[in-house]
């Protein structure tokens, strides 16, 4: 914030002086074309001679430089600023106010210095931690800053190597390939002959396909060899703020050209150059236009992410800890408040008492300051320092779960992370998990399965035929594909250097770390990237298809054959767009190791343009012929090489039988190349589609800004001007392309989306009737396919064009570069006019995708049922390909009811909600009688009829809005649910109706961008490093890469997460109490005057360091089930905890468990000692030493496990006291005034009486938990646990 | 392997520890360990406590309250505050040998030494000889830190204030004469007090260290004239004062006075009749305290004392019966099962 605030200042200064002298350029009004920028704030860069360019170079040097500082500290504040920070928690405030009071000579308890120490300890350790971390990021920055970068340097002409950190604004950088960018820079020139550049945002955003930049645009300098010297701009832009999506300014050049300046123009800091030889640049922002973002990228990524912000996920066992907290506190002031009534009433009875001090203080009075020494003298009542072991223990927990080898995917090389620190526990907790089906259940590995087009279904028999056996070819292989292998290859580099926690990570050393793999990803990125398995994704031919696709090559000597005639020139005609469509209409990258040039010599149109007339002659459509004629361009060099299709001609003359083999033959000598590309797509459907496309010779060759080039068959590769892309909206569904059609010339949308969106906008059919039946024909069966392929589980995206004419593609394009050069709200009006468009559309078919499960999908899913947790599904698929999904992936049993609740209106939906609550009703009293029936008989009951609860988006929002109620009673009662259609949003308000309004803990796990906002709300979000980019993977708490790992997440680390903690919580209040117990009863024998017996520093020390590390210790190892128990009874998740008794009654059970110890703890020695010479601190050596005895065998009781670890910890605790306490009988002179321990412990334990007092009072006060223990193991083993253990034997 | 290793660089260590399969003793307390545990452990309790008993049953313990509040005490006189140097006398007799060595015991009861605001009231630093603490006692000896004419009260505060000056002789009553029965006050108080946590000043004549502070207030006599009987054990190592500097832990408490090992007394106070002389000095009845004397000899677990001994036994008695019990439920409850 300071920094912008800065920056506006600057830039107000600057145009105060400008306007001063009235230099402000002014513009001529015939740029009218660049609308006036409406930036509130804005910075200007010059190069050259600019009237005033003095003053512009001292502001351009004023700006921010390009040295980072992501540290937080610096050697000189560190102490300040650390202990500033430290005091914002509550508990160190606390220790704080113990320490005041402690200063507050009537109450003063202890000396001064020892009730600091506790602070001091926690202060430290924190301070370490914080000084380490601080370090570690200045190690970072200083290798970041002293990078070397090629920088232009005026006085030679020349680029100079230059240190990142001395990079100014105004700079020239020349970056090669693989470089990283070290400041934000406007692209001025790149080696590629258009203008684009490629950047790989892995190190911002964690997505590896690569993105265009392209080089500003309307400047006279386009491809002339790029040279700084005689560079003369002005460059205006917005001030630096944290939206990575835009940028805004134009640039003016000396001549008086002027350009608009966007996001397409920007390359980011710390983003790679990839596939382009040079680039240079200008820096605009130095440091970064994101240095706010930069320095919260380190701790909180989340919030780069998503801007909504999202929500603090507090552990609910946190939750219960600070009510038991509050009992401690309250506990506290009673004790508090007995002493002090009792000191009160203990003076009073004293006239003239040889040893009162000042008698002349009233009574009441004392009893009120002693009430404030018992505050100090019980401190540890209030267990502050669990706060900072439960961080300790989490860190602890996180550490093995990372380390799981379980959870460790070994194709992708790929383990959890653990992103979120503190909710741990939560995961042993859940009630109800909310699946993505996409890239969750599935592998999101798309692959072409079917299609359908002009109404006619090809079913790729073979095709079907081969991903089946591929299936179970990789079943065999050990449940793993090789493509994600492949896939996750690459990405693993940025997963791994995502990995570190929150807390400790900085954007610099993630730049650092990628450019240490960057040699590594660079050898094999042309060789393995997203979604390009080739076994996957290769895709058989229908052979009718192959068939009609030949008549279009075939010459006319085969027009006689009888499929020719049955095909029509308009489904030709459809067939081919349909392919068209394809292969261009997406945002797939093509490289190959012919990169960077990738875009066909000119040559190739002339070529092809002999096919062309061919295709002409044959489709022999009158619209066709007549367009034919508008260009002649096109038509006129018809002398090119005939030996494409003379080529074609033989490799068809064989006949359909044999052609699926020829095509290979074919594929192979015809194109060495073609094995070579590399698709790169941003979502996998479209890779599959461009797969598919090739499979049928329409091959994607390579694209640029405005052009694809392609081969078609039987035509060969050529250039497809692209007039337009909408891309891809979540709202829309679905994107389009505006291409000059290559055989036609038209100008021809060609759209592809999501059928719901598609079927709508379809045109109204017109034209003669004949035209009109066939396009309703066509509708409907393809309709029906689309239904049939969702019924299978297929992927279904319906392709359609719109052939445009000329005029009216004049009138919209007006709109669109309206849009397009309007720099407010833009997005907004792009997005108009797009829909403006996409209207009238003709269906020309569809595609069936198939999405395999991932392995182990139906046994994860059942297991987690098993263990008490409702799966719901939420996926934005068809209806029907989610129920099939649900089918195929166990969470719907055959004999399983589904209701179905596709509603119409508010109404309808409301009404039928309360029917199915109903039926449900009936049928469980129906099944609940039957049961009680069944049992008087004697028969055993069959399998349980569940319900599935199956809704649409739609309804789902009126449900949201109404009937929430009732869709969660109808849903309780539902094995599952399947919400489908749904949108993000909806899906993030499901999960916070349930998490609300069931009060129970929820899980999301998700894997795309529309699953961030519910895992952002649910309790546990967990992340599936999909195909989809980190989005996902960013905005979790747990990252995983398969799905089957959630069962050992939940079932297994859950639990003991749990377990774990909640045993060391009550262990650690349990170990208060019982210590502070110990000085409350003593005051009962002191005159309540707040006396201790026992040396004040093994008083503060007892809790800090004698006995802290067994609990953490237990924490982190105890077992209380063995993994593979809880694996395989995977009802012990919920029947643990269910069978446990409540939390409160347990918190009390050990509050008065800890009461009891403490009182025999204190008492035995009592009546062993009373009424002898004993002194007060040799009376307190032996309860102190039972004391730590009896916690630490207590612990000893209550662990489930005994490692090593575990003894040796225990050992060196109690080690530590007796040698502490020794040691300080000897060394202590006047350490310690008021209760000098010389002599003490030295003399105590030489007697034997000690050895008989602490075994008396050790054995007494552990035996009934022991017994209590024994018996409940014997006795009150639940039922789950008998099986479990019979099954172990 | 290494090679495998380099393949997969995020693999997690399989190591027992890492994956959390380190061998385990799994404490599940079933009744096979802790059914022989609890017999072990009863049965080695009820030894223990035998022994104890036995023991404390050896200790002879002689009790004699001397307060003086009923009318038939024969300090009777003595309890009235306003008097002064009081002498009263207590006659005892012993049935039998009263074995040796004879620790001879002051008590006081309802005294609260523990009170914290009088436990703070004293100054290590002076009564480690540290001359500067002489001048500038410490400040929680108020009021015990100056007396009326500003002048440093050394030893301050209130512990050395209120120390217990008593004057007990022992007779022996032998044919009608007072024998006297020669006390040891040498080595009454803790090795560690008197060798290292008190010291004199290293100033001779050690008066001279104590020029220009007053004496406690309650003193009659100023700390370097404790015992003019022995110039040695004066100052800050007086026995007395070092015994009375330990503060006791309970308000009930006896402090040792004196042993019995000398001369014919060696092997403990034979059978007779005993008198005890005593310059009554201390005032407790405005705490509604006791004084009393205690003659008793020790055994290695220290004074007599009975519940040591009966805990022991009724906890391992308790440990048999609970392990009885436990094999009871156990084999109810695991038995049934495996038919």
């Amino acid at each position: 914030m300071e920094r912008h605030e800065w920056m506006r200042r600057q830039c107000r200064k600057l145009f105060a002086r400008e306007r001063d002298r009235g230099a402000v350029p002014t513009q001529s009004s015939e740029d009218s074309h660049i609308p006036p920028l409406k930036l509130k704030a804005k910075r200007t860069i010059s190069v050259g001679h600019w009237p005033h360019q003095e003053e512009y170079r001292d502001v351009a040097q004023s700006y921010k430089g390009n040295i980072i500082h992501t540290t937080k500290y610096s050697l000189l504040t560190f102490i300040p600023m650390n202990l500033f920070q430290q005091f914002h928690r509550a508990a160190n405030l606390y220790f704080l106010f113990l320490i005041l009071l402690n200063w507050v000579p009537v109450v003063e308890a202890f000396q001064k210095e020892i009730t600091m120490i506790p602070l001091l300890v926690v202060l430290t350790v924190i301070a370490v931690k914080d000084a380490l971390e601080d370090y570690r990021r200045y190690l970072s920055d200083k290798k970041i800053n002293n990078r070397i970068v090629q920088v232009y340097c005026g006085k030679q002409n020349a680029y100079i190597g230059k240190r990142w950190k001395d990079v100014q604004v105004g700079d020239f950088i020349r970056l090669s390939c693989n470089d990283v960018i070290p400041a934000d820079i406007l692209l001025l020139y790149s080696s590629d002959p258009h203008g684009i550049c490629y950047i790989e945002t892995a190190n911002l955003d964690g997505e590896t396909n690569l993105k265009q930049r392209q080089m500003v645009s309307g400047l006279p300098l386009q491809g002339v060899e790029f040279n700084p010297a005689s560079f003369y701009i002005r460059i205006e832009c917005e001030n630096p703020n944290n939206d990575l999506g835009t940028f805004r300014g134009f640039i003016e050049h000396y001549s008086g050209a002027r350009a608009g300046l966007d996001n397409k123009n920007l390359l980011l800091r710390s983003c790679t150059i990839r596939k382009t030889e040079t680039v240079v640049g200008i820096v605009v922002y130095a440091g970064t236009k994101y240095a706010l973002l930069l320095c919260d990228l380190g701790h909180e990524t989340k919030a780069m992410m998503n801007n909504s912000g999202p929500r603090y996920k507090c552990s609910h066992l946190e939750k219960d800890l600070n009510n038991e907290i509050l009992w401690c506190v309250l506990l506290l002031v009673m004790m508090c408040l007995i002493t002090a009534i009792g000191h009160g009433f203990w003076l009073k009875q004293f006239k003239h008492a040889v040893f009162l001090v000042d008698e002349d203080m009233p009574p009441a009075l004392a009893g009120f300051y002693v009430f404030w020494t018992m505050i100090i003298v019980l401190q540890v009542m209030i267990p502050i320092s669990l706060y900072v072991s439960i961080e300790i223990v989490k860190l602890g927990q996180i550490y093995f779960i990372q380390n799981d080898l379980d959870l460790y995917n070994e194709h992708a090389d790929c383990r959890i992370q653990c992103r979120a620190l503190n909710i741990t526990e939560n995961l042993g907790q859940i009630r109800y998990l909310f699946s993505d089906k996409t890239g969750t259940l599935t592998e999101n590995n798309m692959v072409f399965r079917r299609c359908s087009i002009y109404g006619i279904e090809y079913p790729h028999v073979e095709n079907g035929c081969r991903l089946e056996m591929y299936e179970a070819k990789e079943n065999e292989a050990a449940g793993c594909s090789v493509t994600v292998k492949s896939a996750c290859r690459d990405k693993s580099l940025s997963c791994r250097s995502l990995s570190c926690n929150r807390s400790s990570l900085s954007l610099h050393t993630l730049a650092a770390e990628s450019e240490e793999d960057g040699q590594l990803s660079n050898d094999f990125l042309p060789l393995t990237s997203a979604f390009c398995s080739r076994m996957a994704k290769e895709v058989i031919p229908d052979p009718d298809l192959v068939n009609k696709l030949s008549r279009l090559c075939a010459p006319m000597l085969l027009s006689g054959d009888v499929t020719f005639e049955t095909t029509s020139s308009l489904e030709l005609n459809y067939i081919t767009d349909f392919f068209l469509a394809l292969a261009i209409c997406n945002t797939v990258m093509v490289s190959s190791p012919m990169q960077p040039q990738h875009l066909a010599q000119p040559q190739t149109l002339s070529k092809s343009l002999d096919g062309i007339k061919l295709i002409f002659q044959r489709f022999s459509l009158p619209l066709f012929s007549a367009l034919s004629a508008h260009s002649p361009t096109r038509s006129r060099g018809s002398h090119g090489k005939t030996d494409d299709i003379f080529h074609s001609r033989n490799s068809y003359s064989n006949g359909p039988s044999d052609n699926e083999e020829d095509m290979r033959i074919e594929g192979g000598a015809e194109n060495d190349t073609d094995n070579e590309l590399m698709y790169e797509a941003v979502s996998p459907d479209e890779a599959a589609l461009v797969h598919a496309a090739k499979a049928y010779r329409c091959t994607l060759r390579g694209r640029s800004a405005d052009s694809v080039l392609v081969d078609l068959p039987g035509i060969g590769a050529m250039i497809v001007r692209l007039l337009h892309i909408l891309p891809f909206d979540s709202n829309r569904k679905r994107m389009s392309v505006v291409v000059r059609h290559p055989l036609t010339g038209q100008v021809v949308v060609l759209t592809k989306g999501a059928d719901s969106a598609i079927m709508n906008l379809l045109e109204t059919p017109k034209g003669g009737e004949q035209a009109q039946e066939t396009d309703s024909h066509i509708r409907e069966q393809t309709q029906k396919h689309v239904d049939n392929y969702a019924r299978e589980g297929l992927r279904t995206l319906c392709i359609a064009r719109k052939v445009l004419e000329q005029e009216e593609y004049e009138v919209w394009l007006k709109g669109q570069l309206l849009a397009e050069s309007n720099i407010d709200n833009r997005e907004e009006l792009l997005n108009v006019s797009a829909e403006k468009l996409e209207t009238n559309l003709t269906l020309l078919g569809t595609t069936g995708i198939l999405d395999r499960l991932q392995e182990d999908v139906p046994e994860t899913i059942e297991s987690l049922q098993r263990a008490g947790i409702k799966v719901w599904v939420l996926t934005g698929d068809k209806q029907e390909t989610a129920v099939n999904i649900a089918y195929a992936c166990k969470l719907i049993h055959p004999s399983d009811q589904i209701l179905t609740v596709n509603c119409q209106s508010k109404d309808d939906c409301a009404a039928l909600l309360e029917d199915l609550k109903l039926e449900v009703q009936c049928s469980e009293e129906r099944i609940s009688q039957k049961k009680t029936a069944e049992d008087h008989g004697g028969l055993s009951s069959g399998r349980k009829v569940s319900f599935i609860l199956v809704i649409d988006g739609r309804t789902l929002n009126w449900t949201l809005e109404d009937a929430s109620n009732c869709f969660l009673e109808l849903s309780h009662s539902c094995k599952a649910v399947i919400c489908c259609r749904s949108t993000p949003l909806q899906k993030s308000q499901v999960v916070r109706l349930i998490r609300d309004q069931l009060k129970v803990m929820t899980l999301a796990v998700g894997d795309g961008a529309n699953d961030v906002s519910m895992i952002q709300v649910a309790d546990v979000g967990i992340g599936i490093y999909g195909q989809e980019g980190m989005q996902a993977v960013m905005s979790s708490d747990f990252a995983i890469s398969r799905f089957k790992h959630l069962c050992r997440l939940l079932l297994v680390h859950g639990h003991w997460c749990f377990s774990r903690l909640a045993n060391m919580m009550l262990y650690f209040i349990y170990k208060n109490v019982m210590y502070v117990n110990l000085l409350f009863w003593y005051q009962f024998f002191c005159g309540f005057s707040g006396s201790v017996m026992t040396n004040s520093w093994v008083l503060i020390l007892f809790n800090l360091f004698f006995t802290s590390v067994p609990p953490l210790i237990y924490g982190i190892l105890d077992k209380d089930i063995p993994a593979e128990q809880l694996m395989r009874v995977s009802e012990l998740y919920q029947a643990v905890h269910a069978s446990e008794a409540p939390p409160p009654f347990v918190f009390w059970f050990t509050v008065l468990d800890a009461f009891y110890q403490s009182l025999v703890c204190f008492f035995v020695p009592y009546f062993a000692y009373v009424g002898s010479d004993i002194g007060e601190l040799a009376f307190g050596s032996p309860i102190n030493a039972s004391a730590l005895l009896i916690i630490l065998l207590h612990q000893v009781i209550e662990s489930h496990t005994l490692t090593w670890i575990h003894v040796f910890v225990l050992v060196v605790s109690a080690g530590s006291y007796f040698v502490f306490v020794l040691l300080f009988s000897v060394c202590c002179l006047t350490c310690s005034p008021h209760s000098n321990p010389v002599g003490v412990e030295m003399l105590q334990m030489s007697q034997p009486l000690f050895y008989i007092v602490c075994a008396l009072t050790t054995v007494t006060a552990v035996m009934p938990r022991l017994l209590f223990r024994a018996l409940h193991n014997t006795m009150h083993l639940s039922a789950l646990m008998q099986t479990a253990l019979r099954e172990v034997e | 392997m290494v090679k495998e290793e380099n393949e997969s660089p995020n693999r997690p260590d399989n190591t027992a520890f890492t994956q959390q399969r380190l061998p385990a003793w799994q404490p599940m307390l079933s009744a096979g360990i802790v059914i022989p545990g609890f017999v072990l452990i009863g049965l080695a309790f009820i030894g223990i406590g035998v022994a104890l008993l036995i023991t404390s049953r050896n200790i002879q313990v002689l009790e004699l309250d001397y307060t003086g509040t009923e009318q038939n005490s024969p300090c009777f006189q003595c309890s009235d505050p306003d008097q002064q140097d009081c002498v009263c006398t207590l006659q005892f007799s012993i049935n039998s040998l009263f074995e040796g060595p004879v620790f001879f015991y002051y008590g006081l009861s309802n005294y609260f030494q523990n009170y914290r605001r009088y436990g703070v009231s004293r100054d290590d630093g002076q009564l480690y000889g540290d001359l500067s603490y002489f001048k500038e006692p410490y400040d929680q000896c108020e009021p015990y830190r100056f007396d009326r004419n500003k002048r440093p009260i050394v030893p301050c505060g209130s512990v050395a204030n209120c120390i217990a000056v008593y004057t007990f002789r022992l007779f022996q009553i032998v044919n009608g004469q007072q024998k006297e029965v020669p006390l040891d006050g040498k080595g009454i108080a803790w090795w560690t007090d008197y060798n290292i946590k008190f010291r004199n000043p290293t100033v001779t004549p050690l008066r001279n260290a104590f020029n220009s502070t007053a004496k406690p207030l309650f003193w009659p006599r100023p700390a370097y004239e404790l015992d003019p009987s022995d110039p040695a054990n004066n100052g800050f190592i007086n026995q007395d004062f070092l015994v009375w500097m330990r503060r006791a832990a309970l308000p009930d408490f006896r402090k040792l006075y004196r042993r019995i090992t000398e001369g014919d007394y060696a092997n403990g106070l034979p059978a007779g009749n005993y008198s005890l002389e005593i310059a009554y000095n201390y005032p407790v009845l405005s705490f509604s305290g006791r004084k009393m004397v205690v003659f008793s000899n020790v055994s290695w677990m220290g004074g007599k004392n009975e519940f040591l001994g009966i805990a022991y036994l009724v906890i391992g008695t308790l440990c048999v019966v609970m392990s009885v019990v436990m094999l009871i439920v156990y084999a109810k409850f695991k038995f049934p099962e495996e038919d």
